[in-house]
């Protein structure tokens, strides 16, 4: 017997012992998820309008040329201040996975930045993957999926990630005169990844449409995302049977409303949503469940999640998911005892050096997925030989320094898997030849790495 | 039956077979029944640009296709083709007869030009009536199906991501080189216990302890740089394919990443090309004249790119592209395929590069030449639903 206590932690959050106060059923979980973002208020990371003096100031040095040794000084010091922002997010997004009550929120966060994936491609980018998921993924977690698609579609994240800024209409003004175009990187991972998904009734030439309504959307450092209407395709474009027309942002906006509302889309975040939470192989009801609550509600996202919390599939008690490395990390820092305090005291190379390069060699590196497409969901694609050795090695060096004393690892075991230890494990653990091999037992198991 | 179904049951059937479904001990000689011959697969995921790895000068209508693209350093290969200056340490291999390409080709994937899907269809080696994700193994993963005898040191997956090319119901080895398991025995007959009730778990176990060297877990990584280019990890991929290679393993397939040129292409694409001449030429002096002699390396990659160029000097997907051959056992120094020609009327879609041919009936007609499969297995299960062309000679 799994209590839904257990569930609601392992599948829908970052594991036991739950933080104080933290729901431990689908009601509470999703009344507390109808509240303020308060993780967001209480480990704050930027916003990209925090950083847009630094990056204003990239840009000018950028024009003035990179010969000037006192410029050259001044670039090294903006990039370092852009690099430690990106550390202190990283840090942050850490702490509110880990201490954060309303566990299943942060779940969501990861999702969506996962769903909507920008990859910072050059030093003064590092960022941008932060700054997405404030201003654009949190906001909108629970809203209206027409206003997350809006509001990451517009940010210069996405926009610079996916070749945007620089995409011009060739019947443009910009276009004409210089003898550049389009670029339809966006247009088509909008399409393909990001609403319909790629087995939805799409052609080239939509992706094309769609690539010339976007252009004239650019990025300026001072101002952010800009309407630049010397590279926007004059006239109108269709996509998928229906016209846009208009200048400035109002077409754009209203092919993103639609895009959301197209029953493909319905679909396709239902089974994305079923498939990261539930099992890869995933249950038709609940996944039409999901999708009829997304389609029946305009795209509203927390009707989307209380169908899927409130449907019986989705806990059930098989572990089908594997946990990404990620939340393997989280979840054994969770299971440690490693409190927020302590993991905000941790000096930046222990991050990177017991954290984030373990999690890469475990084939996940921080905020890097090989494309926009992210990173895979399948249990098998992370429980390989060379990941699962990865985080066996992992789970017995790594704990004893990143906490004062290991626990008992007989405790340790009821504390972070409850009734969910097994007999077999607590025979191993019972037998290990010393503290450090019982915490790596525990936290290598396959009950500790399945969801 | 339709070719799912038919894909199904294949799975259903082979997996009665028990050799299939377990993981014998490295070096348990069965019989080297795929003889001595090396096949190395590279998957080159982003879609390389063929029109501009190859490029076709010859062709009248390709330097108005491509304004900021033409690179005056190319390397002649036949009067028609020159060779992307990245790539220009592999010209002796090229003199030798060792490297070689086949242009204008493609999988069958059209239309949706989706990195994913096309990058799924490569590896399953399946046409567009299997629809997409249904495919529920690789097409190397079906070759080795089709052999008896063999033992998963057979043939390798190599790097921390997944190869669907390889997965199947056949044991093959996966790996990432340098990887340390340090386990005394106590820990590791708690670990046979604690996984025994998850078949995942239990195997990949399994298999990390048999794979895994005691090396130091403290090594500091080395960061080596080529032309401004980090190789390391490439170096440490091709080099643990040599040493498997050079012992009782046929086939090695491994991922190089980085492709994907929309954008500033002629500062980008050399990047890839690096890394990639870099794999080629380490791969040859890691196994040593003899095993290169018996070798053969494909680099596939999802699709070709755009004809023309796009509006921020570089290339959007496309459909026919290049596919890279390399290897003691080529018949190189040629470039195969038929050319379609780029004026606009003969592009795909008036936009890519049109294919003339099935990328996987190369890779079946290596197979064919390096381990003597029959056409009914190459079109029936490798590659189902294939219609294999003549022999085009690509094997001394």
């Amino acid at each position: 017997m799994t209590t839904t206590r257990t569930l609601a932690a392992i599948r829908f959050g970052y594991g036991l012992p739950l933080p104080e106060i933290a729901p431990a059923g689908a009601d509470a979980m999703l009344a507390m998820l109808a509240g303020p973002d308060l993780a967001a208020k209480q480990w704050p990371i930027m916003g990209l309008p925090q950083m847009a003096p630094i990056l204003t100031k990239l840009r000018q040095i950028k024009n003035e040329g990179r010969d000037d040794p006192a410029l050259v000084a001044l670039r090294n010091a903006l990039l370092a201040e852009i690099g430690q922002a990106a550390h202190d997010a990283q840090r942050a997004t850490f702490t509110r996975s880990l201490a954060a009550p309303d566990g299943f929120r942060e779940r969501l966060v990861s999702f969506w930045a996962d769903h909507f994936s920008v990859i910072a491609k050059n030093p003064t980018e590092t960022f941008m993957p932060f700054a997405l998921v404030e201003d654009a993924i949190r906001p909108h977690l629970t809203g209206r999926f027409g206003d997350l698609l809006t509001a990451v579609t517009l940010h210069p994240a996405m926009l610079l990630y996916l070749d945007q800024s620089d995409s011009i209409g060739p019947g443009s003004r910009l276009g004409k005169k210089k003898s550049k175009g389009l670029n339809e990187n966006l247009a088509r991972e909008l399409i393909e990844l990001h609403s319909l998904g790629v087995g939805a009734g799409y052609a080239q030439a939509d992706v094309t449409q769609m690539a010339k309504l976007l252009t004239g959307l650019t990025y300026n450092p001072k101002l952010g995302l800009q309407f630049d209407p010397r590279r926007a395709e004059p006239g109108a474009e269709t996509v998928l049977g229906k016209s846009y027309d208009g200048d400035g942002l109002a077409p754009i906006r209203a092919a993103l409303a639609d895009l959301a509302l197209r029953p493909e889309t319905a679909q396709h975040i239902a089974r994305k949503l079923v498939v990261h939470f539930v099992s890869d192989q995933p249950d038709a009801d609940l996944v039409a469940a999901v999708a009829a609550a997304y389609a029946g509600s305009g795209g509203d996202l927390l009707a989307s999640y209380t169908a899927l919390l409130t449907h019986p599939a989705a806990w059930v008690p098989q572990m089908e998911k594997a946990r990404q490395p990620y939340d393997f990390i989280v979840a054994s820092l969770r299971a440690l005892g490693v409190a927020a305090a302590d993991f905000q005291a941790l000096p930046y190379k222990h991050l990177q050096g017991q954290l984030l390069n373990a999690m890469a060699n475990m084939g996940q590196t921080f905020k890097r997925p090989g494309g926009p497409n992210g990173f895979p969901e399948e249990a098998e694609a992370w429980i390989t030989p060379q990941g699962l050795a990865r985080r066996i090695t992992w789970a017995m060096q790594v704990p004893q320094r990143l906490v004062a004393a290991l626990p008992d690892p007989i405790d340790l075991a009821q504390s972070c898997l409850a009734e969910r230890a097994s007999e077999a494990l607590l025979w191993a653990v019972a037998r290990a030849e010393d503290r450090k091999q019982g915490v790596g037992l525990v936290l290598a198991s396959a009950e500790f790495n399945r969801r | 039956m339709d070719r799912r179904q038919f894909l199904q049951g294949l799975g259903c059937s082979l997996a009665a077979y028990p050799l299939m479904t377990t993981v014998t001990l490295a070096g348990s000689d069965g019989g080297r029944p795929l003889g001595d011959h090396r096949l190395v697969v590279m998957i080159l995921r982003g879609a390389m640009d063929g029109l501009d790895v190859v490029q076709p000068q010859g062709d009248a209508h390709y330097a108005a296709l491509r304004p900021t693209l033409l690179n005056p350093q190319s390397t002649d290969l036949d009067g028609f083709f020159r060779l992307h200056p990245g790539l220009g340490d592999l010209m002796p291999l090229w003199g030798a007869g060792q490297l070689g390409f086949v242009h204008a080709t493609s999988t069958p994937y059209r239309d949706k030009r989706s990195h994913f899907a096309g990058q799924d269809m490569l590896e399953a080696g399946t046409g567009m009536d299997v629809p997409i994700r249904q495919a529920k193994d690789g097409w190397l993963n079906r070759l080795l199906q089709s052999q008896t005898g063999l033992t998963s040191e057979t043939a390798y997956a190599i790097g921390r991501e997944a190869m669907p090319l390889l997965a199947g119901a056949a044991a093959v080895r996966n790996w990432a080189p340098e990887t340390t398991l340090l386990l005394s025995p106590q820990a590791r007959l708690l670990f046979e216990r604690v996984y025994h009730d998850d078949p995942l778990f239990q195997q990949a176990a399994l298999e990390a302890m048999e794979l895994a060297d005691a090396g130091d877990l403290n090594a500091a990584p080395t960061r080596k740089v080529k032309g401004g280019v980090k190789v390391d990890d490439v170096e440490r991929l091709v080099d643990y394919a040599a040493g498997r290679l050079r012992q009782d393993t046929r086939i090695a397939a491994f991922s190089l990443s980085g492709w994907d040129s929309h954008r500033g292409q002629a500062a980008g694409l050399p990047k890839a090309l690096t890394r990639l001449q870099h794999a080629i030429l380490r791969l040859q002096t890691g196994l040593g004249p003899e095993v290169w002699g018996k070798t053969v390396l494909l680099a596939m990659t999802e699709f070709g790119r755009t004809a023309r160029e796009n509006g921020t000097a570089g290339t959007d997907h496309g459909t026919g592209g290049a596919m890279l051959m390399a290897g003691g056992a080529l018949r190189g120094g040629k470039v195969y395929g038929q050319w379609p020609g780029l004026a606009e009327a003969d592009l795909y879609a008036r936009r890519d590069l049109m294919p003339t041919s099935d990328v996987r009936d190369w890779a079946a007609q290596t197979l064919r030449g390096l381990y003597g499969l029959e056409r009914a297995v190459l079109e029936g299960s490798v590659f189902p639903g294939l219609q294999m062309g003549s022999d085009p000679g690509l094997l001394l």
